[in-house]
């Protein structure tokens, strides 16, 4: 009897055939894509060498030794010392885990502001969609540099310290960023909630939250991926253009583009490219790979896009 | 569609006051200026000049007073520069000008054809090539790829200048002095016209993919047309149609793109006056120069959806 029973179940197994849920789909098409996957593994690799790396360095962060100082790449200094005998290496690493945070954080941030906005306008239109949009409209009119620029200045008038800056820069980034978000998600809701399963929600008597929360804004996180994962790059390179203008992150704390400030002076310019290139080469790699990866995501969320 | 450009229209206005308005609080929002800076100045002298440019007043005057000011074309006085903005902003702006103009020519140019060809041979090598170009272009940090390009041609291989527009102490005329002047602007354009070249390349290659796809193309083809003719009379002009509105855009684009690459190549153009005035509290300049930035974007847009609904009755009826 008992195998009987064995065989009915090994013979019914695999006629539970469930079909796979978007994200392993998603996932499956991704790893055909060599390129994304290649990035997607550098990311990693980069995320480990900025946030482990540095407790595998033998030289301490903000150590001054002026008597190593300005040394080229050697065994013992990889990518050699700066001018103050710092280990850049050590900088390098510990100037990834500023400039990617600040990355992930401001795309979260204007995640989180543009999917809330972008949802609510569109869901509940009149007038409150026409403030909304207005307000993002303006925002977007005015170009990010400038804008930011304006935003450094006034947060340098203020004399805000060192640390807390990261945190302004955060924001600065997101206030630049939520705009575009807020649109697309907009349009994606405009169209949703029109279809037949938000009627459904509608006989069900759900709450407006709750239609929103849970049956709108979950219906957009594929498009949300693949925006947020651009969004990062952006973000990276508006903040290494603004610390290199002096204008962003600011010494002591290190990130990619203080730490490119060295090529503002011509001798360091010329005869100690070891420390403006690899923080250059850096943030060109990580905004490549984050890129490319976004590119794979969009590939395999689409269905359309499977040619 | 006249309903349209109308509608379009308020709303364009609607943006500007809003935009204006920002740009003016968030300059109000700083606490110095150029007169608090400059330590030479005795209290009552200070209090004197701020009284004469009116920085005493209570914001919301000083808003509409600028407002009122900048409808009559004065947009303030440059304090480091002594001469009114407008004044300072004609003298360079045709710098940034001219290499946005070429920039742009070249970036459509190169695109178009970069666009289409690596669509019509998709996944071929050449698609791949050019894919590969596009997102590396898309993602060099520009001050990073400027400092490169003067490292390589001007200080290593010593065949191009570094920077500024002439070379110094040189006062040639005429033919000369446009030699002199292109050679210098080779770097500053490759460079922007790399900055720009990435998203409009793949902005032309998805736009020709849609339109190869259709069915009038493969009627095209059917009757035996020329694969030339079936690409670039018949396929060509649909899939540019979304892409021109974006020429619009492009200038505004190229101005606040370039003002880290002017900074760098010390090319006199906006750019490098607008992030001068950032370390010189010049906040008059600064503010005039975003407003101007804004304003294209504002005027460039709606030019943009105005051109697209005029072509493409789809637009207007929605």
């Amino acid at each position: 009897m008992e195998t009987v029973k064995q065989l009915i179940y090994k013979e019914k197994k695999p006629v539970k055939v469930k079909s796979p849920s978007l994200w392993k789909q998603t996932y499956r098409r991704l790893k055909k894509n060599k390129l994304a996957m290649i990035s997607l593994f550098f990311l990693i690799f980069m995320f480990l060498l900025s946030f482990v790396g540095p407790y595998f360095s033998p030289y301490i962060l903000d150590r001054t030794d002026i008597a190593y100082a300005n040394r080229p790449p050697s065994a013992s200094h990889w990518l050699g010392t700066d001018n103050y005998g710092r280990d850049v290496l050590t900088r390098l690493m510990m100037a990834g885990q500023i400039s990617l945070t600040i990355g992930l954080a401001s795309m979260f941030l204007s995640i989180v502001i543009g999917a809330f906005l972008g949802a609510v306008s569109g869901f509940y239109r009149g007038v409150v969609d026409l403030v909304i949009m207005r307000l993002a409209d303006i925002l977007m009119s005015i170009p990010g540099l400038p804008l930011l620029l304006i935003m450094g200045a006034i947060l340098s008038e203020w004399k805000v310290p060192s640390e807390y800056r990261l945190y302004i820069i955060m924001i600065m980034l997101s206030v630049v960023g939520w705009p575009a978000l807020a649109r697309l998600v907009r349009g994606q809701i405009l169209s949703l909630r029109e279809q037949p399963f938000m009627q459904a929600t509608e006989v069900l008597g759900l709450s407006d939250r709750r239609k929103i929360f849970h049956h709108l804004i979950p219906n957009t996180l594929p498009l949300l991926l693949v925006v947020a994962t651009l969004n990062v790059a952006g973000s990276i390179l508006s903040e290494s253009a603004l610390s290199f203008l002096g204008l962003g992150v600011v010494p002591p704390t290190p990130s990619w583009g203080n730490m490119m400030d060295a090529a503002n002076n011509y001798m360091d310019f010329r005869k100690r490219p070891w420390l403006w290139i690899p923080p250059g080469l850096t943030i060109f790699l990580t905004v490549v790979s984050i890129n490319l990866l976004g590119d794979g995501l969009r590939d395999a969320l689409d269905p359309k896009m499977k040619r | 569609m006249k309903q349209y450009v109308l509608q379009r229209f308020i709303q364009m206005i609607i943006i500007l006051f809003g935009t204006s308005f920002i740009i003016f609080f968030l300059f109000a929002m700083l606490p110095g200026d150029y007169i608090d800076s400059n330590l030479s100045l005795t209290p009552e002298r200070a209090q004197e000049l701020k009284a004469l440019y009116g920085l005493d007043q209570p914001m919301l005057q000083r808003y509409f007073t600028w407002l009122g000011n900048v409808f009559q074309g004065n947009l303030g006085y440059s304090l480091k520069h002594q001469e009114s903005v407008t004044s300072l902003l004609n003298k360079y702006v045709w710098n940034s000008f001219i290499v946005a103009l070429l920039a742009l020519f070249l970036t459509w140019t190169i695109a178009l054809l970069t666009g289409v060809l690596s669509a019509i041979k998709q996944y071929s090598l050449l698609d791949g090539i050019v894919t590969f170009f596009v997102f590396a272009a898309m993602s060099f940090p520009s001050f990073f790829i400027s400092l490169l390009f003067i490292k390589w041609f001007g200080v290593d291989l010593k065949i191009l200048p570094v920077g500024g527009m002439i070379d110094t102490g040189s006062n040639s005329t005429g033919f000369a002095y446009i030699l002199e002047v292109g050679k210098h602007m080779i770097l500053p354009v490759t460079i922007l016209t790399l900055l720009s070249i990435g998203s409009l390349t793949r902005y032309f290659r998805t736009g020709m993919l849609e339109v190869i796809r259709q069915d009038y193309i493969r009627t095209a083809r059917a009757k035996g047309l020329k694969e030339s003719v079936v690409i670039f009379k018949h396929a060509l002009k649909n899939a540019i149609l979304p892409v021109i509105t974006l020429l619009a855009f492009e200038l505004p684009g190229l101005f606040s793109g370039a003002i880290i690459m002017e900074q760098i190549f010390n090319w006199p153009g906006v750019g490098r006056i607008q992030l001068e005035s950032v370390s010189f509290r010049d906040y008059p300049v600064l503010m005039a120069f975003t407003l101007f930035l804004s304003c294209l974007t504002i005027i460039g847009n709606f030019l943009a959806d105005v051109t697209y609904a005029a072509v493409d009755p789809r637009i207007r009826l929605k």
